[in-house]
């Protein structure tokens, strides 16, 4: 294309570029803060326990399927499917815990990521046994398709995605603010020996974080199963959550929430560049791992983590 | 291999030589000469099938050995070993089909090429360890999967590139039977190559910073210059693994280096056992001939009602997904030393046979 004749189209486009630009951002926020509430619930598992999980991605996927399991194939109404979701999800995160990750305390790290793993790839190849490779979608929940905001159309799924991520992390706020098992929690996070000593249990407490990491995770993956359908490109997100909480500091939640919406916006930010510019084709699934290597060459512990410092 | 086996009553060493020797006594070097042989006359015993299984494990062995070198021996985690194996079948392919080198020099030529790209890929290494290293490297597998599918010129896009089968002196080998000898040699070599590297200083470098990076640093070890030469090494012997998968299959396209691959790679070095350089080859037999099993027991199975229904038969690709991830998981719960680590109990045992205990 001569350099002429394009300037000229971007010219006359400026306006319906700037529009898209504006539902892009609108849009990466949506998706970021999805993306801050997932990256919250692997960095309380890393906080509490130490383990990288590499199987965030597959409780998305499982918290999604089940709940269609109980939505379509036993036709319970939402809010009973939703509850029973949620409840099945803290048993699999105890369980979890219990059975795999206990007899993995203490051990090097390369043998915890590689258990994290091959849970990673056992549950992905188990849903896509049971529940199929094709994707599904849940019944309409919303009357609704979108509604009007600010002159743009917004689809009502977009708008509870966003309302449930907030809600979600307001409610992780009081939860390690004020109630007891979250400061029990945040005492382990800061030394296990001291808080063991003041009487917390910490198994109860390793137990606990998968446990309500699995069920927050559950709730994301619905959320985004209503919006995009169910399928096993739900554990994609999994993957995503890595440069969201390196962006943010591996063990600092607000980094997580800060990260996942920089990751959305900068995701949509290089799909308007790649779409409008460059013509790639799929830059913006690649262009969060390279901000995370740029990020790990120059800040490894992110904007918010704790530097460790080692010691002989 | 040093160090691990029994030796007879008798046999002490009495230099620092006989101390490193490869093979720790008479007796093991040769029955590892006497096993070559006996895999040798595979082809002229076993059929095709073995033949065909035999290549599978011994490319994936020499890669194998590469990642084994990087996480066993130095202590690095990778998550990226299949991309940069799929590099070097692209490599060879290229260097092969653009200037002609016959295939036999571009297979090692193709490695060097991935060495390269893997110590570009290793330089957060210098900075980063543990569990922040292995995030990189998770970052270089989608990087360079990309790259894959974008880079038409390197690797013909989508299409894939085509790539010669392997001439030995103007002899072309098209067939498995001779292609097994080809495996054969490069197996055989790189294990040598590989099994030598640890005894050089080199390779104790590696361990010492596997073992302690900061004691290892002050004793003089130059961690950033290890940690990449680790790059390096293990990048090598994935391309050329891969550049033998290539010239293999004679056609190489970008969907095959996944990151399940990079995780098979993991798990055969968990299940042979991490540092150990014997293992790496029991861990890879294990990894390509579990699927096969599964295979051979589906099919066994299936004279019950219920293992013949859909559920079962369709499913079956995914039941070998699950088993892959379930005996990486179970290895690490219940024997977290892995094969090499089970074969040396299993020969003590059998050494003090009745009087055991």
């Amino acid at each position: 294309m001569a350099p002429a004749k394009g300037l000229g189209r971007h010219y006359r486009d400026g306006n319906m570029n700037f529009e898209l630009l504006f539902q892009l951002l609108l849009n990466g926020l949506i998706v970021g803060t999805l993306y801050g509430v997932v990256a919250m619930c692997f960095v309380l598992i890393y906080k509490s326990t130490q383990i990288v999980n590499f199987a965030q991605g597959e409780f998305l996927l499982i918290g999604a399927w089940v709940c269609y399991a109980f939505l379509v194939e036993m036709h319970m109404p939402f809010w009973l499917g939703f509850l029973f979701t949620l409840l099945f999800m803290m048993a699999f995160g105890i369980v979890l815990q219990m059975v795999v990750l206990r007899p993995m305390i203490g051990e090097p790290i390369i043998s915890v990521i590689m258990v994290t793993i091959g849970l990673s790839i056992f549950f992905q190849a188990a849903t896509k046994w049971i529940f199929g490779a094709t994707t599904a979608t849940y019944p309409q929940v919303f009357e609704t398709r979108s509604v009007n905001l600010l002159g743009m159309q917004i689809e009502t799924a977009y708008i509870m995605s966003f309302v449930i991520s907030l809600f979600i992390m307001a409610g992780f706020y009081w939860f390690f603010k004020y109630s007891k098992l979250g400061l029990a929690m945040r005492a382990t996070a800061f030394d296990q020996q001291v808080a063991q000593s003041l009487g917390i249990s910490v198994k109860t407490v390793f137990a606990m974080s998968w446990a309500i990491s699995a069920l927050v995770s559950g709730v994301a993956g619905i959320v985004i199963g209503m919006v995009n359908g169910v399928s096993s490109a739900l554990s994609v997100i999994g993957i995503k959550v890595f440069p969201a909480v390196i962006l943010g500091g591996l063990d600092s939640i607000i980094g997580a929430i800060v990260g996942g919406v920089i990751i959305g916006l900068l995701e949509n930010t290089a799909e308007f560049v790649d779409g409008q510019y460059l013509h790639w084709g799929n830059l913006f699934s690649i262009a969060p791992f390279y901000v995370l290597i740029i990020i790990l060459c120059i800040k490894p512990y992110g904007l918010f983590g704790t530097k460790d410092i080692e010691r002989i | 291999m040093a160090g691990f086996s029994i030796r007879p009553c008798g046999d002490f060493r009495t230099t620092y030589r006989q101390d490193t020797r490869i093979f720790d006594t008479t007796y093991i070097r040769n029955a590892a000469i006497l096993g070559i042989f006996a895999v040798a006359m595979i082809p002229f015993v076993l059929d095709g099938y073995y033949v065909n299984l035999f290549i599978q494990i011994s490319y994936f062995a020499i890669a194998a050995l590469g990642l084994n070198i990087l996480v066993g021996f130095t202590g690095q985690i990778s998550l990226g070993h299949a991309a940069f194996f799929g590099f070097g079948a692209f490599a060879s392919a290229w260097i092969n089909n653009t200037t002609g080198i016959p295939v036999l020099l571009s297979i090692p030529l193709a490695g060097l090429m991935t060495a390269a790209v893997g110590m570009l890929f290793g330089l957060p290494a210098a900075r980063i360890k543990g569990l922040y290293l292995a995030i990189a490297t998770l970052a270089a597998q989608f990087i360079l999967e990309d790259f894959f599918a974008r880079a038409e010129w390197f690797t013909g896009g989508s299409y894939g590139a085509a790539a010669n089968p392997v001439n030995v002196f103007g002899y072309e080998v098209l067939d498995d039977f001779s292609f097994f000898y080809v495996c054969l040699f490069f197996l055989v070599v790189m294990y040598l190559l590989g099994t030598n590297l640890m005894r050089t200083r080199d390779g104790r470098a590696f361990v010492a910073v596997r073992d302690h990076y900061l004691s290892a640093e002050i004793m003089g070890i130059n961690l950033t210059k290890y940690r990449l030469m680790s790059f390096a090494i293990s990048s090598f012997y994935a391309g050329v693994g891969g550049a033998m998968y290539g010239h293999y299959l004679g056609f190489v396209s970008a969907e095959g280096f996944t990151i399940l691959l990079s995780i098979q790679f993991l798990g055969m070095i968990i299940i042979g056992g991490l540092g150990s350089v014997k293992g790496t080859l029991m861990g890879t037999v294990f990894m390509v001939l579990l699927p096969e099993v599964m295979e051979t027991g589906v099919s066994a199975l299936s004279v019950f009602e219920w293992a013949n229904s859909t559920a079962v038969t369709d499913g079956l690709a995914y039941i070998k997904e699950m088993a892959i991830g379930l005996a990486i998981i179970l290895f690490l719960i219940f024997e977290p030393d892995g094969l090499a680590h089970r074969w040396q109990q299993i020969r003590a045992y059998w050494k003090l046979y009745p009087f055991s205990y």
